[in-house]
């Protein structure tokens, strides 16, 4: 049952995402990849909640690199895409620096 | 289930929405920032509250934590904007790195898998582990550690159907049984591994924009099918949205080469289309001097600058920033005119252009110039070719015949800044350099443009 249920978010989340995406104008299509791509770092979420303090020494090490790994791709996406965002300015703000 | 528990998930539902909102506040330049901190904002919440559940291991996590952190911020900060494809390629590899591990930690700790959690598991570890080594070898290409050429091997489209197929026999045998069955597992591993390189390195470097929306795409399923092994909503509602959003992305950037996704990751392309196709163009080169560009450009009303992945290498896009204002303050109006795949990921140009201080109100997209191009004056091609090639309209023997262009040869004059005559990436002449209102500009684009400033400068 909990299978049937997960599929259900699964479908409705795919669906919502191509809602949502195809109205981003091409301009932004570089920080919206780097940005969804910190997303897909939510495995971070998983990797953090495996970490049990009775568990095997190979599951807390396996666990520990990927926390490690998931960092790097949630805080560097973030990171690098509000740099790039930044940027982004109209012609007015352009002009007056 | 306990308080706590419900707590957390309640929480993720908050996070879930944030993501949403962040994501829809980027379809806008003006909002597109304070989206991505509503999104990181809902990624900090959600840790948070992650690290409320019963007996996790603190000093494990912020041993991660600390160095990923570390790591993400320096390289964040360091890396230069003409680089960006290759850093969010690399960062994409984590992701799926990270989902492979954590599907690895979930079967080490409870290794009587039921059937399902046994193939979200299998195709967890499969996905994650060709995300990684297939952004491993793009990152590669993109920063030309090795050959941005397409590498094909005999017999390669046999080698990934049976990769592919050996990889398929294992999940199942591993989804029927996962108790005690650890080396197949690890065989899923490596052949993900393996099957990740053996299926980028074949595509050239003028395609790592679909590659890259692929992988991404990738990343995101990887993260949801780690979310159902671990029976995780958040996982599963921000993986998917990414996966979608990677795959519309992918979607856009073969529309805008006129190819189909299969013809880009199956024919490396450019490797097999490099000998000439029909008549060669025909008519004259005629060079020019930065003196004879100089009057051009002074003379005009209207400027469109065609940038491409040229003006990237040649890290030219502060000076043409220099050159526009010049322009402009002569009188001319200036606009920066961007194909779809320009670059090396999507949107990479615009991102150059808006680190130059480009106002992103100038930045024009294919179809809105094109519709106005018989009336500009001046066209600057920088470092861009088949992007420009009018062969993709008029030739039907042309390998890119009917892929949208930037349709400069309709342009009063067009001039074209170029190393020298040698064809694009796909290979193909460009009739474009030949045509009577063209005038070629060569040598190395930033020294160029350089030059055309010195002009301006010295006539004030």
């Amino acid at each position: 049952m909990e299978a049937v249920f997960l599929t259900f978010v699964f479908v409705l989340s795919i669906f919502l995402g191509f809602e949502l995406i195809s109205k981003v104008p091409s301009t932004l299509h570089t920080p919206l990849m780097s940005g969804s791509n910190a997303i897909s770092g939510i495995t971070m979420i998983g990797a953090i909640a495996s970490l049990k303090s009775e568990h095997h020494a190979l599951a807390i090490f396996l666990g520990t690199l990927a926390v490690t790994f998931a960092t790097i791709n949630v805080v560097g996406g973030y990171a690098v895409t509000d740099r790039m965002l930044e940027m982004f300015k109209k012609k007015d703000q352009g002009d007056a620096k | 289930m306990s308080l706590s528990f419900l707590a957390i998930n309640f929480v993720y539902v908050i996070s879930a929405a944030l993501f949403i909102f962040g994501l829809k506040m980027l379809s806008s330049p003006a909002t597109a920032r304070k989206g991505n901190l509503v999104s990181a904002a809902g990624m900090l919440l959600a840790i948070i509250a992650t690290l409320f559940a019963q007996g996790l291991d603190f000093k494990w996590i912020l041993l991660g934590v600390v160095i990923g952190s570390a790591v993400g911020l320096f390289a964040a900060y360091k890396v230069e904007m003409t680089s960006i494809p290759e850093m969010v390629a690399l960062f994409n590899g984590f992701g799926g790195l990270s989902s492979l591990l954590l599907a690895w930690a979930e079967y080490q700790q409870n290794p009587d898998l039921s059937v399902f959690i046994g193939i979200v598991a299998a195709l967890s570890a499969f996905i994650g582990g060709v995300t990684f080594s297939g952004s491993i070898v793009a990152f590669g290409k993109l920063s030309e550690m090795i050959p941005s050429k397409p590498v094909l091997f005999s017999g390669q489209h046999l080698i990934n159907g049976a990769i592919l197929l050996a990889a398929i026999l294992a999940a199942v045998m591993f989804a029927v049984n996962a108790d005690g069955l650890y080396g197949i597992f690890i065989l899923i591993v490596i052949i993900a591994l393996v099957f990740g390189v053996t299926s980028v390195i074949p595509i050239g470097g003028a395609d790592m924009p679909v590659v890259i929306s692929l992988l991404n795409s990738y990343s995101g399923l990887a993260a949801c099918a780690a979310g159902f092994v671990i029976g995780n909503n958040i996982l599963i509602v921000a993986g998917s949205l990414v996966g979608a959003s990677g795959i519309i992305l992918t979607k856009i950037m073969c529309k805008a080469m006129n190819r189909s996704l299969a013809n880009v990751l199956f024919s490396g392309f450019g490797a097999t289309t490099s000998k000439a196709r029909g008549d060669g163009p025909e008519g004259e080169v005629r060079p020019a001097s930065a003196e004879d560009v100089f009057y051009i450009l002074e003379a005009a009303d209207s400027v469109a600058f065609v940038p491409g992945y040229g003006l990237a290498v040649a890290q030219a896009q502060h000076v043409t920033k220099e050159l526009g204002d010049l322009l402009e303050a002569n009188g001319a109006e200036v606009m920066y005119a961007i194909h779809p795949v320009a670059g090396r990921m999507p949107g990479h140009m615009n991102v150059l252009l808006a680190e130059a201080n480009v106002p992103y109100d100038q930045l024009i997209e294919m179809d809105d110039i094109n519709s106005r191009m018989d009336s500009i004056d001046v066209c600057v091609v920088i470092g861009a070719n088949d992007v420009v090639n009018p062969a993709a309209l008029n030739d039907e023997n042309s390998s890119i015949y009917g892929m949208p262009i930037i349709e400069t040869h309709r342009a009063r004059t067009v001039i074209v800044l170029k190393r020298s005559m040698k064809p694009g990436f796909a290979g193909i002449e460009n009739a474009l350099f030949y045509g009577e209102n063209t005038r070629m500009y060569f040598g190395d684009a930033k020294a160029s443009i350089q030059a055309l400033v010195a002009e301006f400068k010295k006539a004030d």
